[in-house]
């Protein structure tokens, strides 16, 4: 997966790069299943693999010619930011590892069921989670008009301006 | 919880993604590219999520509920982000990040 994701960034192809994501991406499924979460891992099979990753192929052939290569940055930035990144990943982890987790081992019987996920996602007990759910209801709403705005607009404009 | 694996090397896993797709956010030129970066670091918040709730709590539900609003709303995201740039390559025939100097026409 980390092979994966470090080709995502540095391929020189969009189109392989975007292939890579979608490994990326089931390798997080993959694991979802495997701490049995199977819910959660088949939403990121359909949602990211499957749509997502399809929004990325149809965008890149509609906007660009697949065979050009990416435009690079300059050498000293991308060592600018790959030290960063390094540094970056060698605080957190020496926080991590440093960190005492107190991991629960024992007590697993229960599986968390779909049934369990949709009655605390409308539940607005204690473990209730409706006004997040609301939320990103009016946010889901909101951005697919914003695309439709987006899109409708410049066309008008692009006629007027014919 | 996944016999044999401790949730100190799924935190190392998801460290290395998010901070891959940070270089990739800060090298890339090509928008789609920079959005495509911007999904890795969304993935690797969304598995610490699901991994803290599996390994600490795992008779709650939050870390699981809050991952399925991320992927929500990197869905509504990339949607937009995607209409936004497709506009934008019919006004300026380019999506290389040197090229956008305009914010409205």
């Amino acid at each position: 997966m980390i092979v994966f994701a470090a080709m995502t960034v540095s391929n020189k192809n969009i189109m392989r790069s975007i292939i890579y994501l979608l490994f990326v991406l089931i390798g997080m499924a993959a694991i979802y299943f495997m701490i049995e979460f199977y819910f959660l891992g088949a939403v990121q099979l359909t949602v990211y693999a499957g749509g997502i990753i399809v929004l990325y192929v149809n965008s890149v052939m509609l906007v660009e010619k697949i065979n050009n290569p990416l435009p690079s940055a300059a050498l000293w930035r991308r060592l600018l930011a790959g030290f960063l990144s390094a540094l970056g990943i060698a605080l957190t982890l020496i926080a991590v590892w440093s960190y005492d987790f107190s991991v629960v081992t024992e007590n697993q019987a229960k599986e968390i069921s779909i049934e369990d996920i949709g009655v605390a996602l409308l539940g607005y007990g204690d473990h209730g989670y409706i006004l997040p759910f609301e939320v990103i209801s009016v946010l889901l709403l909101a951005a697919m008009v914003g695309a439709i705005v987006i899109a409708k607009t410049n066309k008008q404009k692009e006629i007027a301006n014919k | 919880m996944i016999s044999g694996i401790s949730i100190y090397e799924i935190l190392t896993v998801s460290t290395i993604i998010f901070f891959i797709g940070i270089y990739g956010f800060v090298t890339r030129k090509n928008l789609i590219a920079m959005l495509m970066s911007v999904e890795l670091i969304l993935n690797s918040a969304a598995l610490n999520f699901v991994i803290f709730n599996k390994y600490l709590f795992p008779n709650e539900l939050g870390g699981a509920i809050f991952s399925i609003f991320i992927i929500a709303v990197a869905a509504a995201e990339t949607a937009l982000a995607l209409a936004i740039i497709i506009n934008l390559y019919r006004l300026i025939m380019s999506l290389k990040t040197d090229d956008l100097e305009t914010m409205k026409y």
